[in-house]
């Protein structure tokens, strides 16, 4: 885990969540799982945000929330779909009302599958995404190669 | 084993008002409203409980029948006859506060009237 | 006299880890009127029962929400059950009542966790939530989830817990109990705590039970009902009273939560001690025709499962009321003359599942 440098922050937003997986996600901060000891801290501002951790489907209600708060987290960023509802809709994809996972709205980077989706392979999920996000960051830096500069790095 | 008795009494729509305010009247507490479509019409149940005694009055209606609002009564029955609104498309008359089909937002108007369904099949087809 | 000025609070908010809006209208610092609006995780998922057999309908009713999960699916079985007059045998009530019991535990230290939060007592949130693991760990070595259970099945439950595991976990409620009530010190008698809850959101006993509060925000109010006293599953065996206290504020509301954790220790090791031997579950023959309320207490009050069966494998009709919609009235009450600052503790203070709500 040599990428865990930094310490980026996450928001997590519940979308058609039955909640399942919301206190899931909560309970990773919590004394037991502690994924603050990674330098990862929950924050209710996108502007702050890293890692963007979705639960739950979509629906016609929260599309354009999601979209909203996608929008304004900074570049670089990763999003993670949390549970088999943000995955594909799950038991409710059948649903009037569920337009099915989260990417079918915004580009998604790391699946965690569950119902509910255990705080381990949440841990999981983030710590995977924090590998995809050092390398958008890089080819932010030097969109030609990908590579980085030594400059900067450390 | 019964758990409770349920007694179940279905009214006409003219004499739904008189037999709310009866219960309100006996002190009952509303327990909940709901909207059922059987066939083609609905069924409403109106149920209400004190210490522990569970009663229901029901109304069955066409889709177009107007309901009288039973807010002036029980004025936290908004929430369910709006809900009733938005799902069924039921008519309330009267309600205290009318969210004018925004309460519960959806996809499509008056979704439970006819469900439809969608993404039939595995999701890895979708 | 004052402009008047409506803020929008939420869908997402930092106190909420659920969505609901709320347009706040404000005079100065002080709401003077409040407008609910929900929406943001309906799912609709109740037009299923098209879709899913009565048996497989079960999942979903237990998906209804993740906090409360096993409880909605009990409230499911116990509705068909009646309908088609199947004799659950007396085990099966006993262990439905063991993990209620717990689910009510874990719902509880996970609301206290997060009042705790919006009054900005961080210390108290992380030390609510690791007492629940305790109590997840039990349900998931019991049950095989720690949220959503499956445990429950029309007829009886689909998995016994052996008499020794049950006598450890009484022993362990020992350990458990003592911690809680160095905990529920800090929520019952610390000043900061008291300054932020007492006298905030005022629900008189009137209000209360004309609105159709039900729950810890009823009894909280002095309106002591607790659908448990009708006798469902197995607590028609079992000694209790429901908790009330008669304030009618924040305070009051989270002191009968805090004494209800205590009761539900006590419910458990009663079911534990009166456990009878012998089946688990009764097959289920034939399809259900009929129509039933079915009512069970949640954490947070009345829940109600109405169901109507033709007599094919598919319900005509699944209906479920939630505590949350039937305490939103309430709180539209509460917030009206409260200040603004105030909002999200008293919004927290009926612990809305906005999941269960919309369904």
């Amino acid at each position: 885990m040599t990428y865990l440098k930094r310490s980026p922050w996450i928001i997590h937003y519940d979308a058609s969540s039955c909640n399942g997986c919301d206190i899931e996600v909560l309970a990773c901060l919590t004394p037991m799982y502690d994924i603050e000891r990674f330098g990862i801290v929950n924050t209710g501002n996108p502007k702050h945000a890293d890692v963007f951790v979705v639960t739950g489907s979509i629906n016609e209600q929260n599309k354009a929330v999601i979209k909203n708060i996608y929008d304004q987290i900074p570049n670089p960023k990763v999003v993670v779909a949390v549970g088999i509802c943000a995955t594909s809709g799950g038991v409710f994809r059948e649903c009037y009302n569920v337009c099915g996972g989260i990417d079918k709205i915004i580009p998604v980077d790391v699946y965690v599958p569950g119902c509910a989706a255990r705080p381990e392979s949440i841990i999981d999920g983030i710590v995977k995404s924090l590998g995809i996000l050092e390398e958008k960051r890089l080819k932010m830096k030097n969109p030609d190669t990908g590579q980085s500069s030594t400059v900067g790095r450390k | 084993m019964k758990i409770e008795e349920q007694t179940t009494i279905v009214i006409g729509v003219e004499h739904l008002i008189g037999r709310v305010e009866q219960f309100r009247k006996g002190g009952y507490r509303l327990v909940q409203l709901n909207c059922s479509k059987i066939g083609e019409q609905f069924e409403i149940n109106y149920c209400f409980e004190r210490e522990y005694r569970f009663e229901n009055i029901r109304i069955v209606i066409d889709f177009e029948t107007e309901v009288p609002s039973i807010s002036g009564m029980y004025w936290g029955a908004f929430v369910y006859e709006n809900e009733m609104h938005d799902l069924y498309g039921v008519a309330v008359k009267g309600m205290n506060i009318d969210f004018q089909g925004n309460f519960i937002r959806t996809s499509v108007q008056y979704p439970f009237r006819n469900p439809s369904f969608q993404g039939e099949g595995p999701c890895q087809e979708k | 006299m004052s402009r008047k000025i409506v803020i929008p609070f939420g869908p997402q908010h930092p106190v909420l880890p659920e969505p609901i809006h709320l347009d706040l209208v404000l005079e100065d610092e002080t709401v003077v009127d409040v407008i609910p609006s929900i929406g943001y995780i309906h799912r609709g998922l109740e037009t299923l029962v098209a879709k899913r057999e009565f048996t497989e309908y079960v999942y979903i009713a237990e998906r209804t929400c993740g906090i409360c999960s096993f409880i909605h699916g009990l409230t499911y079985c116990q509705g068909v059950e009646q309908i088609m007059d199947l004799e659950v045998p007396p085990r099966a009530h006993y262990l439905r009542t063991i993990w209620s019991e717990y689910s009510r535990l874990h719902s509880h230290l996970l609301w206290l966790g997060l009042f705790a939060d919006a009054m900005g007592f961080e210390n108290l949130f992380m030390n609510s939530w690791r007492l629940r693991e305790f109590v997840l760990d039990i349900l998931e070595e019991t049950t095989g989830g720690r949220v959503i259970q499956g445990s429950c099945k029309i007829g009886g439950v689909r998995k016994d817990i052996s008499n020794e595991k049950l006598a450890s976990m009484a022993a362990d409620l020992k350990g458990f109990e003592a911690e809680l009530s160095d905990l529920s010190d800090v929520f019952l008698h610390d000043d900061s705590v008291k300054s932020r809850l007492v006298d905030v959101g005022k629900l008189t006993r009137t209000d209360a039970y004309d609105l159709g509060a039900m729950g810890p925000v009823a009894r909280g109010s002095g309106v002591g009902i607790d659908l448990r006293k009708t006798g469902y599953a197995a607590y028609r065996d079992l000694r209790f009273e429901p908790v009330t206290e008669t304030a009618g504020d924040s305070y009051a509301r989270c002191a009968v939560r805090v004494r209800e954790l205590f009761g539900s220790i006590d419910l458990i090791r009663q079911a534990i001690e009166k456990i009878p031997e012998g089946d688990i579950e009764v097959k289920v023959k034939g399809n259900p025709d009929g129509e039933y309320f079915s009512r069970s207490e949640q954490p947070r009050g009345e829940l109600v499962h109405y169901l109507k069966a033709n007599g094919s494998k598919h319900l005509v009709r699944s209906r479920i009321r939630t505590p949350t919609l039937t305490n939103i009235p309430p709180l539209v009450k509460m917030l009206q003359g409260c200040e603004l600052a105030d909002v999200p503790v008293i919004v927290l203070s009926i612990d809305p599942c906005i999941g269960c709500t919309e369904r």
